[in-house]
């Protein structure tokens, strides 16, 4: 699931935003934002649509100057640097192919911008589009070519000219499903290949997951959380990102009794205590949320032996059946909907568990993310 | 049974829509332009009209050439020519040098700022083009409001000779034909992609570099669209050069309006007509080709 983690980063941050914010006359699109990435990192930013990835985006490439804040690259300040001054390129939301140009002048372009030589240009166009399998396009128009072709020609110019940083600007979004995955391995391969740092906006959360070493999830112009797909998944933050990033199953409660790195939580919407692990020190009645992955959850018609584990019981409302996996729609006594998952391990000729079927869902402290904020 | 005669109906009615702006050119453009092409093969006689007939009572064709002949071996009206083609093509560049700065802005303007830009272009349009020349007599005028503003600041002791010269007829074409100039260009600007222009600067472009490598030739279909629209009303213009220019103001529409209405030589008129309307097909036809070459490239 975590694609390459954090191979070389080196001991100062390779790109660095201190404090970057960006309004638009009230509007704030980025709100103070703080990062750090390492060299040969890739990096994903996600967030919803009009959270302020591109914005964020914009001001690293240097095509809006930030209201406040500094951006740093591989230590020097690029801030007050124009666009064609920074060793970053961007590869656009909306392509920005020109179409008045072959694919193999678009790719040139960036390369005769910075005067290199005739000969040199010639080699390196078409090496980079055999990269991208591209080779055979290399004199048509952009308007005579496929979104996906198009948007191998977008990353071709942007990584013919070898910058320390691409940015990518939602890079799949216009592929179907089995091409953006085909090309979720290609740009890691890419990246892996040239070691480039790359970071790439995107709002397609499984793709954040496969691709990067890092994600940070974004909403309203804020950072929520910055931290690997592992932790942002297993160990979310607060509530927003838990639900942003895949299914989750949220209680909320107030802490009954505390201490010894456990928790109690006593939850109307569960209808019985909830046990939760925790560092933090917290005071009895103090609000929490207990959540819960769909895929921790285990179902039986039995109630479990063990006392450990939080154990709730109610009645299949919904199911439906994916080929590998289960999922179940649970209604507690609460009125509560849990969702839970299971893999379907066996093959039998009859479903394990029918509509109204009594249940009972159960999962072991540990599996249960506390969440104050 | 009835459907069919409905979906026959449906298909003559299709054609006849289509046919519509054919038949406009049909009885608006070229049943003139075959009568113009028929009195310039005659010869002019004192009589009602004023020119010979194309056949004889015999049937015998009497047609001649003599007309464009005259034209072409004429020097004033070939310099006549040149120099109309000059004054409308110079009035061409100033406008399109005027304009696209003029489009520009006002495409990147804020859309509240914009369609008040832009009523500000069409708005001259509310007020018909012959008050507008005169009133730029009225400004030119050795007596007129520039002289007398000029002289009130102490710059100049005596009028200066505005008005009847060149450079009055410059003003005059400029001022009226800006409009058909920003209103292309605006509206070719207004709608790229502006993606384009951040993507060449991304790529090491200078902001003068990716004007020229990208924003000028994806604006090139409003830039030619432009210079037509002026170029071919320039070149015919009559008013401008008759009211502001002097008497020596050789430009073929005054030139045009003098053999018809002064000499009475409708055939010599509908000659220089002719040549005109050539002059400026052939410009036409080989941009219109060479537009569609440029689509057809990128299609
Ligand atoms: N030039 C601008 N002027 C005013 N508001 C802007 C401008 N550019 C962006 N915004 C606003 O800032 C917010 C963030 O925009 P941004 O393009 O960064 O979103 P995004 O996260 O990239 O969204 P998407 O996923 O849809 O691309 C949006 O609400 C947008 O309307
Ligand atoms: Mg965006």
């Amino acid at each position: 699931m975590t694609g390459n983690t954090n191979k070389n980063t080196g001991s100062h941050p390779f790109i660095e935003l201190k404090d970057l914010s960006k309004h638009f006359g009230d509007f704030v699109a980025v709100d103070t934002v703080n990062l750090q990435i390492g060299r040969g990192e890739l990096f994903s930013i996600l967030g919803a649509s009009g959270c302020g990835k591109t914005t964020l985006l914009r001001m690293m490439a240097g095509f809006e100057t930030p209201t406040s804040g500094r951006i740093f690259i591989d230590g020097v300040d690029v801030t007050d640097q124009a666009p064609y001054q920074r060793p970053v390129n961007m590869m656009f939301q909306s392509y920005a192919i020109f179409p008045h140009m072959t694919v193999e002048k678009n790719v040139a372009y960036g390369l005769e911008k910075d005067r290199v030589s005739k000969g040199e240009i010639k080699t390196r166009v078409s090496e980079i589009l055999e990269l991208v399998q591209l080779t055979r396009f290399s004199k048509r128009k952009p308007n005579q070519l496929s979104g996906g072709e198009r948007q191998r020609v977008a990353l071709a110019r942007a990584l013919v000219k070898r910058p320390k940083v691409l940015l990518l600007d939602e890079p799949l979004a216009a592929l179907d499903k089995k091409l953006r995955e085909h090309t979720q391995f290609e740009l890691m391969n890419i990246q892996d290949e040239l070691g480039i740092t790359f970071v790439v906006v995107t709002h397609d959360q499984e793709e954040a997951m496969i691709l990067s070493s890092r994600i940070a999830v974004m909403e309203k112009g804020r950072f929520e959380q910055v931290g690997t797909p592992k932790e942002v998944y297993e160990y979310p933050d607060n509530r927003f990102v838990a639900d942003f990033i895949g299914t989750i199953n949220m209680f909320e409660g107030t802490v009954e009794t505390a201490g010894d790195g456990s928790i109690s939580v006593a939850s109307d919407e569960a209808g019985a205590p909830l046990t939760g692990l925790t560092d933090r020190i917290m005071e009895n009645g103090v609000k929490v949320c207990i959540a819960v992955r769909p895929e921790k959850i285990f179902i039986s018609q039995h109630e479990p032996e063990n006392q450990e584990d939080t154990c709730l019981p109610g009645v299949v409302e919904d199911l439906g059946y994916f080929g590998n996996l289960s999922l179940y729609r649970i209604r507690l006594d609460s009125g509560k909907i849990v969702q839970v998952s299971a893999q379907n391990r066996r093959r039998s000729a009859e479903r394990f568990l029918e509509w109204d079927d009594r249940v009972f869902i159960s999962w072991p402290p540990r599996s249960a993310i506390v969440l104050t904020e | 049974m009835s459907a069919g005669t409905d979906k026959g109906r449906d298909m003559l009615w299709q054609r006849f829509t289509v046919a519509i702006p054919y038949i406009w050119l049909l009885i608006f453009f070229l049943a003139p332009f075959a009568i113009i092409l028929k009195i310039s093969t005659a010869d002019p006689i004192i009589a009602q009209p004023p020119f010979t007939p194309t056949f004889d009572d015999g049937g015998a064709l009497l047609a001649t050439a003599d007309n464009y002949k005259f034209l072409l071996t004429d020097k004033l009206y070939i310099i006549t020519y040149l120099k109309s083609v000059s004054m409308a093509a110079t009035a061409t560049i100033l406008c399109l040098l005027l304009g696209f700065p003029m489009a520009y802005g006002i495409a990147r303007a804020g859309s509240a700022a914009r369609s008040i830009l832009l009523l500000l272009v069409i708005l001259p349009f509310w007020i018909s083009f012959l008050l507008r020349v005169y009133a730029w007599m009225g400004l030119l005028n050795n007596h007129g409001v520039i002289n007398n503003f000029l002289m009130w600041l102490g710059i100049i002791d005596a009028p200066l000779q505005l008005i009847y010269t060149d450079f009055a007829i410059y003003i005059g074409l400029v001022y009226s034909y800006l409009p058909f100039m920003i209103l292309p260009l605006y509206a070719i600007l207004e709608r790229m992609d502006l993606d384009l222009v951040d993507a060449a600067l991304d790529l090491g472009a200078r902001p003068s570099q990716a004007f020229w490598d990208v924003t000028w030739p994806l604006a090139r279909p409003g830039v030619i669209a432009g210079c037509l629209l002026v170029f071919i009303p320039a070149m015919g213009e009559y008013v401008i050069p008759y009211l502001l220019g002097g008497p020596e103001a050789l430009m073929i529409g005054r030139v045009l309006f003098d053999e018809f209405f002064v000499n009475r030589d409708w055939p010599l008129a509908s000659s220089v007509a002719i040549v005109l309307l050539m002059m400026l097909v052939v410009p036409i036809v080989f941009l219109q080709r060479s537009q569609a070459k440029d689509a057809g490239g990128a299609a």
